[in-house]
């Protein structure tokens, strides 16, 4: 192997051992116990016993169609609104305006946006409260099940309102490549409407690259746990809030049946994902089919604005979720049917705040370290693979992304298990690490495009007037990247700031952080301490993004071809 | 203008606090400490206990904020509050560090406990070694003789491996804007049900407030209360609860949302109960209701009221795991808890509400004082009117009736 091949190698083989490794050997010490073996509990042999037991469990098959269905119909919606809101309008003002809205969105944990979400919709919610009594007659909340409904659609809505953001983003990152306008200007001038040439020209070239999230979003909603705690039914509910109580039951048995349950939501996301990949399939034989046809479809009004009425829902839905926190962290007493609070404590917004310094430090630390490493990790890695795109990068990708295509509890449990063994349960090192595996592919995604379709010849004119290898990275490449490198930052913490299952589960209760501390509270039902944690949960995030927004605008106050422009 | 006068006094209280506890150590009245004790506080000095309790409630997570400062402060003991959803975790956790042979520096070094989870930890060893609960220095002031469930946790003898920290008694709540007169009876209950559908609604079992509810209306159904003191594996479960799961056969179809959510616990039931969602809502804190009427969260309507015959009552305990390597700092931490001074304080409907374990009489004067000067609220019923407590059944009950809960009502018809 020559040198340059080895220095090449090395970033790969870091990431593989960081990513790869926790989640193989998670993987093997939940499948060993699925199975019955689990010798330090005093299990030593095989047997099919788990999955006999887990068989028996009340409601277990209600449970299964619910997270498949739950999270397989938010994943569809999701991308639907998306893709629709972008071939409508597309270029115009009004998604620049949108745009601007929904990234900051990305930011918002997925628990405080249910926990918003579930002060919007309640029968007692503010939605009811603001048309009673006077329209809708109610002087006491009505008894309706919306919330926590069986079919799971409070949970549906809560996952979609928090994948559309995050979608949307990856979309835009897509539609960023060059030519893009031009497609849709050749297209138009030859007579076809907007839609149809975003969905026949357009999507066909930029769907590859929206795929992989697209399947991470669907192994995440299938098998997500604080969303399904919080809006999600308890008779039964999903499958992976129940995985995580037999785990944490105090017979030890369960957990052999919690692995075997971890393995069968592992067979669930997967199905998922073949029924998306079926879907996919049809779809494009269909499209393909259509696209021969060369129907014009010029009359899509209706169409782009309906897309556009749904896509304000959601954010409508989001906005006035996170505005409810705010509302309810400073409320003392707000009783049905008052839009308003009938009585304000800030002074107990104060005291919870100086409470909840200490988780507040904590998640800052790990989302800034986690940050910070695997920003440089994915820099370090490009920089050194460079932009041959080739059959070994490929591989890496698959493994990069792995952690985003599997269910977290199916390798949570393992990894658990192994840390409890060799003493490192409960450290800021163990649940930094476990944060790393999730937040990694977040880093890479952001930030693999940007850098890879930066133009050469800036390199290549440096390299021309002599400069080394260093100094191109850190005088040329690094300053021109600096926006999107401070947005992956951002990216990465956000992501860090709400693993909550990894934090619960490798910290062992010893490693507070404010996502941990909100889903207890919420857990409780106090609902002004649940909204100041979920705006604490707020708050890193968002600096990050307006740091992150702020920061180039500044540096480069008087470089104006290097100020960001969004298209 | 009152409340923020309030506040100010108690800011002021919390700054005098650690002149006050320099001049004397807090929760250790009287002569100077017995040279064990001595030993016990020389050893704890500089420890960090990471004490294991249910997190769900801020006026609880202050209440023990404050009590981390004072020990800090007098004994230099620093108490990390791990706030948990579930108890049952937590032993769920000491059991696996057992099991990989972790016999020393354990995760936990104190959680809140009884009943079950308590049985459980005794069963298998998971607790301390015997009696140190009963060698803390106020174990003295502690009312062992009108408060039997302080040595006795759901039927199984603590043998001091745990020290009560509070008392229980499920009350219920009505708001009396709604609601003048509230039914007295569990038959009472079921005739409101039937004219007010959607208005009553209990937590989901295993939910420790859902549970504690099945009990009592088990308590209230059985036809021989005796077979619930003894192991469920000696009676026949299927007889012994027909007319608990008949009468809630009856109850699901009229419950809030019918039966097919439930609330997370007692503090949404309380939010339910403040939106008027709810009609009757129910505690194990006889001050809860005053308690929150004190800080907003309830309308002053809002009353007390038992069922005839009486209500299941217990006592909470904290307790130190086998392999925790800061016991001496954890016993100084559960004495404090136990103490004069943290009681009273633990009993004042404005912080917490929660009734003592001490015997009030048998403190000196000026403890005594701390008691006497308290206001128990508008809301809370006098001692006589709490009426008498049912025992708790046996801890092998509760799992019996949680699996026989989920297999009718939790798992959607299947």
């Amino acid at each position: 192997m020559t040198k340059a091949a080895g220095l090449r190698t090395i970033p790969a083989l870091v990431t593989v051992c960081l990513l790869a490794g926790p989640v193989l050997a998670g993987l093997a010490g939940t499948v060993l116990p699925a199975f019955g073996y689990l010798p330090v509990l005093g299990y030593g042999s095989l047997s099919l016993e788990p999955f006999r037991q887990l068989s028996a469990e009340p409601g277990l098959v209600r449970s299964v169609a619910l997270s498949f269905g739950t999270g397989l119909v938010a994943s569809l919606l999701s991308l639907a609104i998306v893709l629709a809101f972008a071939a409508g309008w597309y270029g115009t003002a009004t998604f620049r305006r949108i745009s601007r809205l929904l990234s900051p969105l990305l930011s918002v944990p997925h628990a405080a946006a249910a926990i918003g979400l579930a002060f919007l919709i309640a029968p007692s919610g503010f939605a009811v409260r603001l048309f009673s009594p006077w329209a809708t007659g109610w002087t006491r909340p009505p008894d309706l099940l919306i919330v926590q409904d069986p079919m799971g659609m409070a949970m549906t809505l809560g996952l979609v309102a928090k994948e559309v953001p995050f979608l949307f983003l990856m979309t835009l990152a897509a539609l960023n490549r060059p030519h893009v306008r031009d497609y849709f200007k050749a297209g138009e001038s030859l007579g076809y409407g907007r839609m149809a040439v975003f969905f026949t020209i357009v999507l066909p070239q930029i769907y590859p690259l929206i795929r992989l999230p697209v399947l991470a979003v669907i192994a995440y909603s299938t098998s997500v746990v604080d969303v399904a705690t919080i809006l999600g039914s308890t008779t039964p509910p999903p499958l992976a809030p129940r995985l995580v109580s037999w785990m944490n039951d105090p017979d030890l048995e369960m957990r052999l049946m919690a692995s075997a349950g971890a393995l069968l939501q592992l067979m669930l996301s997967t199905a998922a994902i073949a029924t998306y990949l079926a879907l996919e399939t049809v779809a494009s034989a269909f499209a393909r089919a259509s696209a021969t046809r060369g129907r014009r479809r010029q009359a899509d009004g209706a169409a782009r604005r309906t897309a556009l009425g749904v896509m304000f829902i959601v954010i409508a839905a989001m906005i006035l979720s996170i505005a409810l926190l705010v509302l309810w962290a400073a409320a003392k007493s707000w009783w049905f049917p008052a839009a308003l609070p009938q009585h304000w404590s800030l002074e107990r917004a104060g005291n919870a705040f100086i409470l909840g310094l200490p988780a507040l430090t904590s998640t800052l630390a790990l989302a800034g370290l986690a940050a910070v490493i695997a920003t440089s990790l994915t820099i370090w890695l490009m920089e050194a693979q460079g932009r041959s795109g080739n059959g070994s990068q490929r591989r890496l990708k698959l493994f990069i992304f792995l952690p985003l295509l599997l269910p977290q509890v199916s390798f949570l449990f393992g990894l658990q298990m192994l840390f409890l063994v060799f003493g490192l349960g409960g450290s800021f090192l163990s649940v930094l690490l476990a944060h790393l595996v999730f937040v990694f592919p977040y880093a890479f995604l952001s930030l693999s495009d940007p850098w890879q379709r930066l133009d050469p010849r800036y390199e290549k004119a440096a390299a021309a007037l002599g400069a080394s290898r260093a100094r191109i990275f850190w005088q040329v490449r690094l300053p021109i990247l600096l926006r999107p490198v401070l947005v992956t930052l951002a990216v990465a913490a956000a992501v860090s700031v709400g693993q909550y299952l990894p934090t619960l589960m490798i910290g062992a209760g010893r490693i507070v952080t404010v996502t941990t501390e909100s889903v207890a509270l919420a857990s409780g039902g106090n609902r002004q301490f649940a909204a100041l944690y979920a705006v604490l949960q707020l708050i890193i995030p968002l600096a990050g993004f307006s740091l992150a927004a702020a920061v180039p605008a500044v540096v480069y106050r008087n470089r104006a071809a290097l100020r960001p422009a969004l298209f | 203008m009152k409340r923020f006068l309030a506040a100010g006094l108690g800011i002021l209280a919390l700054l005098a606090a650690p002149a006050t506890s320099l001049a004397q150590s807090p929760g250790s009245p009287g002569p100077a400490p017995s040279p064990a004790w001595q030993d016990v506080l020389d050893e704890a000095r500089g420890q960090t206990v990471y004490f294991h309790a249910w997190g769900g409630e801020p006026r609880i997570n202050a209440y023990i904020q404050w009590a981390a400062r004072e020990v800090e402060q007098a004994h230099d003991v620093r108490v990390v509050h791990v706030k948990t959803t579930d108890t049952a975790s937590v032993v769920s956790q000491v059991l696996a560090e057992k099991s990989v042979g972790k016999f020393s520096g354990g995760a936990v070094d104190l959680v809140w406990i009884n009943g079950e989870n308590f049985a459980a930890m005794k069963d298998t060893g998971l607790l301390q070694s015997q009696g140190w609960a009963t060698s803390l220095p106020n174990w003295q002031y502690v009312d062992v003789e009108s408060k039997p469930t302080v040595k006795i946790d759901f039927t199984v003898p603590t043998d001091g491996l745990e020290s009560p920290w509070g008392m229980a008694k499920l009350v219920f709540m009505h708001d009396t804007a709604r609601l003048a007169v509230p039914p007295s009876t569990l038959q009472g209950l079921l005739d409101f049900a039937r004219k007010n559908p959607g208005r009553f609604a209990y937590p989901q079992p295993p939910n420790f407030y859902g549970t504690t509810f099945l009990k009592q209306a088990l308590a209230q159904t059985v036809t021989d209360p005796a077979v619930l003191s003894r192991p469920v594996k000696d009676a026949d479960f299927e007889t012994v609860t027909a007319p608990l799961f008949a009468f809630l056969d009856e109850l699901h179809p009229l419950l809030w949302r019918q039966g097919k959510a439930f609330p997370k616990d007692a503090a949404h039931m309380r939010q339910l109960l403040a939106d008027g969602e709810l009609d009757i809502a129910f505690s194990f804190n006889p001050s809860d209701a005053s308690a929150a009427i004190a800080n907003g969260e309830l309308p002053d309507t809002v009353r007390t009221f038992v069922l005839d015959g009486g209500t299941i009552g217990n006592t909470h305990f904290v307790a130190i795991p086998f392999n925790s390597s800061n016991a001496a700092g954890a016993k100084v931490f559960a004495d404090f808890l136990m103490s004069p001074l943290a009681q009273s304080r633990k009993q004042d409907p404005e912080i917490w509400g929660d009734p003592t374990v001490l015997n009030v009489a048998s403190l000196p004067e000026s403890e005594k004082a701390r008691f006497d000067r308290l206001d128990l609220g508008v809301a809370t019923l006098t001692p006589e009117e709490l009426g008498p407590v049912l025992p708790e059944p046996q801890p092998s009950w509760v799992s019996a009736l949680e699996t026989a809960w989920e297999a009718r009502y939790g798992a959607g018809g299947e």
